[in-house]
């Protein structure tokens, strides 16, 4: 745990806060207010120079927006998974600094003098680029989610995590900058691989884990990117620093980091993250594999348990996220009664395929309890199932691909509570 | 599908006719260097170096180099993965996959050991390493007997239990075709009733209290002794290779000395707790209070699962599978009194 501030003493700071803004929109003040009849320091004095910060990090008051992670959930911290604070975050690009970091064998340094990337198998010319190879190629720009397949994966048997961050936090939205990969096969030459429906890509990584996944072909010369840049600047190390994979709308493990090689080959490797992992078990003990696509999914980011009501009654906006990795989102419901009744909630820009969309519902709360949803719906038609629809069908130990509705109650007080509702 | 991939990669080319023969960029990569990183092994074997180990080296080479995550009998310590036991278990309620019960290629177990353990020493194993390490997982497994030896060449005949355990995704036909269309938007249900609460339970971090442990599995009642039967020479012998599971902690007979486990001659029919000399766990000594006594009864509930009949017990075993090996065991062990 990173932050020193525990969760109770936040949301009591936040509703003495609220008490005194309570009051503020329809009544006068008693006495005026010293921030703005006093001169206040920074009204009077100077701050910093333009040489103190070469590269920013947030303002001290926002130390609290930072991924964090559940001790519990694995065995140590090297091969773990940590949190974005999508509860504290607006828009839909997601900050590199507080995106989430899920590594096998802990996030390593590679040197872009460093990297190679190899591509062998089923091509007429097997190749080495390197990493300035790599930025000669003809390359583009696109907003995509990447969402870990386990996201959500803690509430199949309840509610379990109190917090939007921990419940929904393994997702990121960023615009990638890179090469399709489409580009890179064709410059080895696919001619040896022959008929093209059949086969496959293996990618793999250069870390001591070696995470590597098979990717049918259609969709690796469809819209797979072998990307460098992020929401503009380099990667961060911790998500495959100089070079990674972008595989949209697919689960995060195939977005392999520190891409080394792409194998063409005629059939899956089945490693270990595509058996062992990354399948999901059904109620009878058949499990299903190559679930890739991240179904339509959204949740109410604000107000959450870690992002209280702390105005009081009154306009209150309601916000979260939607996204679905089968295309753009379409439409977003939100209910305040538990599934009752719903009304369709505003998106901020028409939704984008396999992008992040934002929505608000801007509604005057009457300071009654509220059981907050959200109800996503995607181009294909698909319409996020209830938690009881996902389990009819799967049970309870899918594990992965869990895009259930989320239930927020929401307290008179404006504390609110991860629970499941009838 | 077909018609867009035979397009694919020539719609690349052609929209930039200037590179319409490729960039010319990168180099040819050299077969040493293909070599070096081309290391995957694929279910029908393709991939495997030449090699071999057998159970017995396998253990050896384990015991060095993976029990101290995965346990002395690949039963997984903390919450680092279990690679044994959890046979018949993926429909419950808790299933618990290893590489025995769920993983559907034994090539997936060799690339991983291969490529990516020991965790943190990764790719330092040698091929013959490998094969031994896979062999024994297989034993843990009670897959091959102590006497199988894993090679190129024996890879090739063995199946998985769990290789037809899988189907390929379905959820456009089991799913999607039942979520789609316009959703319900009023009085869509009669009565909201809160369910579960994710502040009783309580494990969300920053939260002030510890997470509540799960109640401990009440021991069974003790059971009214049930002597072993006759002397069976043959029971005997099976038991004593049995043991071999339990050498790495016990000794047993003249000279025997304490281990991480306790010495065990003369353990059947004896009062629980009572070797001289071993630090035993906190769980084992409360139930010799209430009168455990090691009879057979007693002793191969214990041995079949461990950590069901002492939740909390020291003795990091899986436990023994087979009511054979059980039977056998307690023979062997009631063999060699004080």
């Amino acid at each position: 745990m990173t932050q020193k501030t525990s969760r109770r003493t936040f949301l009591k700071k936040g509703l003495a806060a609220g008490a005194a803004a309570t009051v503020a929109g329809g009544a006068r003040a008693a006495t005026p207010d010293p921030l703005i009849t006093d001169v206040q320091p920074w009204a009077s004095g100077l701050g910093d120079g333009v040489d103190a910060t070469p590269y920013g990090l947030p303002i001290e008051f926002e130390g609290d927006v930072i991924r964090r992670n559940v001790e519990w959930l694995t065995a140590d911290t090297i091969s773990s998974i940590n949190f974005t604070p999508i509860h504290a975050l607006d828009g839909t690009i997601t900050p590199q600094g507080c995106a989430f970091e899920r590594h096998h064998s802990g996030a390593i340094e590679l040197s872009k003098q460093d990297y190679r990337l190899m591509i062998n198998g089923l091509v007429d010319r097997p190749l080495i680029f390197s990493y300035a190879d790599l930025e000669r190629f003809p390359r583009e720009n696109h907003v995509y989610f990447c969402e870990c397949a386990a996201n959500t994966g803690m509430e199949w048997a309840g509610a379990q995590l109190n917090g939007a961050q921990f419940t929904h936090g393994m997702i990121h939205n960023m615009e990638y900058t890179g090469v399709p990969l489409r580009t890179i096969l064709a410059e080895a030459g696919l001619g040896a691989a022959g008929d093209l429906a059949d086969k496959w890509v293996y990618v793999e990584g250069a870390d001591a884990s070696s995470n590597g996944r098979s990717i049918p072909m259609e969709k690796a010369l469809d819209d797979v990117l072998v990307a460098f840049k992020a929401n503009g600047e380099a990667l961060r190390k911790e998500h495959g620093y100089p070079v990674r994979l972008v595989v949209p709308g697919w689960e995060g493990n195939m977005w392999v980091k520190w891409l080394r090689r792409v194998e063409v080959m005629d059939g899956p490797v089945e490693s270990r993250e595509e058996t062992s992992k990354y399948t999901d078990t059904l109620e009878d003990g058949t499990s299903r594999k190559w679930t890739w696509a991240m179904d339509a999914k959204s949740v109410v980011t604000s107000p959450s348990p870690q992002a209280p009501i702390t105005h009081g009654k009154g306009p209150l906006v309601i916000t979260g996220l939607a996204w679905s990795g089968r295309g753009a989102i379409t439409r977003v419901d939100v209910s305040k009664d538990g599934g009752k009744s719903w009304e369709t909630a505003r998106l901020a820009k028409p939704g984008e395929k396999m992008a992040l969309t934002r929505f608000y519902l801007d509604t005057d709360w009457d300071g009654a309890d509220m059981f907050l949803q959200s109800r996503a719906m995607d181009e294909t038609g698909y319409v996020q199932p209830t938690k009881a629809q996902l389990r009819a069908v799967r049970g309870l130990n899918s594990i992965y691909h869990n895009n259930c509705i989320q239930t927020w109650w929401v307290r008179p007080s404006g504390e609110a509570e991860n629970v499941e509702v009838s | 599908m077909s018609k867009f991939l035979k397009g694919a990669v020539a719609l690349t080319l052609l929209s930039n006719p200037v590179f319409a023969e490729g960039f010319g960029l990168g180099r040819e990569a050299l077969p040493a260097e293909i070599a070096a990183w081309d290391l995957d092994v694929r279910p029908d074997g393709t991939g495997l170096p030449a090699g071999s180990g057998d159970v017995l080296t396998g253990e050896e080479v384990f015991a060095d180099k993976c029990a101290s995550c995965h346990g002395d009998f690949a039963e997984g310590v903390g919450n680092w993965p279990k690679l044994a036991g959890g046979w018949d278990t993926l429909a419950d309620e808790d299933p618990l996959k290893t590489v025995g019960s769920y993983w559907p290629y034994l090539s997936t177990t060799w690339d991983y050991v291969n490529r990516s353990m020991p965790f943190g020493d990764a790719q330092s194993l040698e091929a013959d390493e490998v094969y031994a390490i896979v062999a024994y997982i297989l034993y843990s497994n009670d897959l091959v007997e102590d006497d199988f030896v894993l090679s190129e060449e024996t890879f090739a005949d063995f199946e998985m239990p769990n290789q037809d355990g899988f189907i390929v995704d379905d959820r456009i036909e089991t799913e999607h075709a039942q979520w789609v269309g316009e959703p319900c938007m009023e009085n869509c249900k009669e009565d909201v009733q809160v369910t579960m609460r994710a502040m009783v339970l309580d494990v969300t971090p920053e939260a002030e209290t510890a997470a509540p442990e799960a109640e401990a599995a009440v021991a069974p009642a003790a059971a009214p002794a049930v002597e072993v039967a006759a002397v069976d020479p043959e029971l005997i012998a099976a038991g004593e290779k049995v043991f071999r599971k339990c050498k790495a902690c016990h000794q047993i007979g003249e000279g025997a000395k304490n281990r991480s486990g306790p010495v065990l001659t003369g353990i059947v029919g004896q009062a629980a707790g009572q070797v001289e000399g071993f630090n035993y766990s906190k769980p084992l000594m409360a139930m010799a209070e209430d009168g455990l006594v090691w009879d057979a009864e007693n002793l191969q509930s214990f041995l079949s699962k461990p950590k069901a009949f002492m939740k909390g017990t020291k003795m990091s075993f899986a436990g023994l599978k087979k009511d054979a090996d059980l039977a056998a065991i307690t023979a062997y062990l009631a063999s060699i009194p004080e």
